[in-house]
């Protein structure tokens, strides 16, 4: 078991997740998003190949309004 | 623009970063009601560019609920990501990276870097930095800045491409407090300048745009007007009048001189 952060809060992911896990439990689908992980930019297209790892830090975000 | 055919369109046009607008009007899309009326003001305005904030995803939201880029497609919209709520430059860089990924590469950004939860006055030391950053890292850069033209001038230096210095503090509808820095920043810098923060209703944003301003960036002056989507139409309205007045140059002042508008030959009796 992975114990992780995710926007603040602890999460945990099975040994083996990879990024896209995490993302899939938010029903982001069809949803304009971004990944951090530990302060770096996981780009979409790796979200499916980046390991979770115990320990991480996620960002993820959407666009809100604002001014 | 078929109505407004005694002005050079060209000029009426503001470039940012080489792309052209015909708006010169920058909207937020915070503090409405919900999503419907943003878009209501939005389409009233005439905005082209809308400024968004990136937050965190809540964890177990309703994923059924639309987001606020279904009302504003970017396909149809110039997203400007902005910084608020950053408090130094390393968080304001992180910030727009995450947008620059979500909005699959963009680059154009509003950069503001808060010094203070009251006043939200800008960090000028900490923007310079984020400013260096984000120019270094391939962003176009408008920033937030104070009305004080060395930062201005400062930020134009590094490579911003547009300075956006506040009339008055962000949501209070102040106005423009002091139109001589404004005056002065607009001499001396060459890129755009953005009237950001302050504007309290239509005469504060023709004001701006009389005195030379490129644009003007408003949010709460819309959204908390009591009737949000007439307002838009009226700052859409106060800005093009503005513009026009300033590129039509206005009539000199004559302090204690009147100048009579009617003949004063054939006057009856005379």
């Amino acid at each position: 078991m992975l114990n992780i952060i995710v926007n603040g809060r602890p999460v945990t992911q099975p040994a083996g997740a990879r990024v896209d896990a995490i993302v899939a439990g938010m029903q982001l689908a069809g949803k304009r998003f971004a990944v951090e992980r530990n302060g770096e930019i996981v780009p979409k297209s790796r979200l499916t190949e980046t390991p979770v790892e115990d320990g991480d830090r996620f960002e993820i975000v959407i666009a809100v309004g604002g001014g | 623009m078929p109505d407004n055919n005694n002005v050079d369109t060209t000029l009426n046009n503001l470039v940012i970063a080489g792309q052209s607008y015909q708006s010169r009007l920058l909207v937020g899309t915070g503090k409405y009601r919900d999503f419907a009326e943003t878009k209501l003001a939005i389409d009233a305005s005439g905005a082209q560019i809308v400024t968004v904030a990136i937050r965190r995803v809540n964890i177990g939201q309703d994923a059924s609920q639309p987001s606020l880029l279904d009302f504003l497609p970017p396909s149809r919209f110039t997203i400007l990501p902005n910084t608020a709520g950053c408090y130094d430059a390393k968080e304001a860089v992180r910030t727009l990276r995450l947008a620059r990924e979500l909005l699959d590469g963009h680059k154009l950004v509003k950069l503001e870097v808060l010094a203070d939860d009251s006043t939200l006055f800008p960090n000028m030391p900490e923007t310079l930095i984020a400013a260096k950053e984000l120019v270094k890292d391939g962003f176009d850069v408008m920033v937030y800045c104070a009305d004080d033209p060395i930062q201005a001038r400062a930020l134009e230096d590094i490579g911003c491409v547009a300075v956006m210095p506040l009339a008055s503090l962000i949501g209070s509808g102040m106005g423009i407090l002091n139109p001589w820095n404004l005056e002065i920043i607009l001499d001396r810098v060459g890129v755009p300048v953005l009237v950001d923060a302050g504007i309290g209703t239509a005469s504060d944003a023709t004001i701006a745009m009389e005195m030379g301003c490129d644009g003007v960036l408003m949010n709460t002056a819309i959204a908390k007007a009591r009737d949000p989507v007439l307002m838009a139409g009226a700052m859409k309205k106060a800005v093009e009048s503005g513009r026009e007045a300033f590129l039509a140059g206005r009539m000199p002042k004559k302090i204690y001189q009147a100048s009579a508008s009617s003949p004063r030959e054939g006057r009856i009796g005379s």
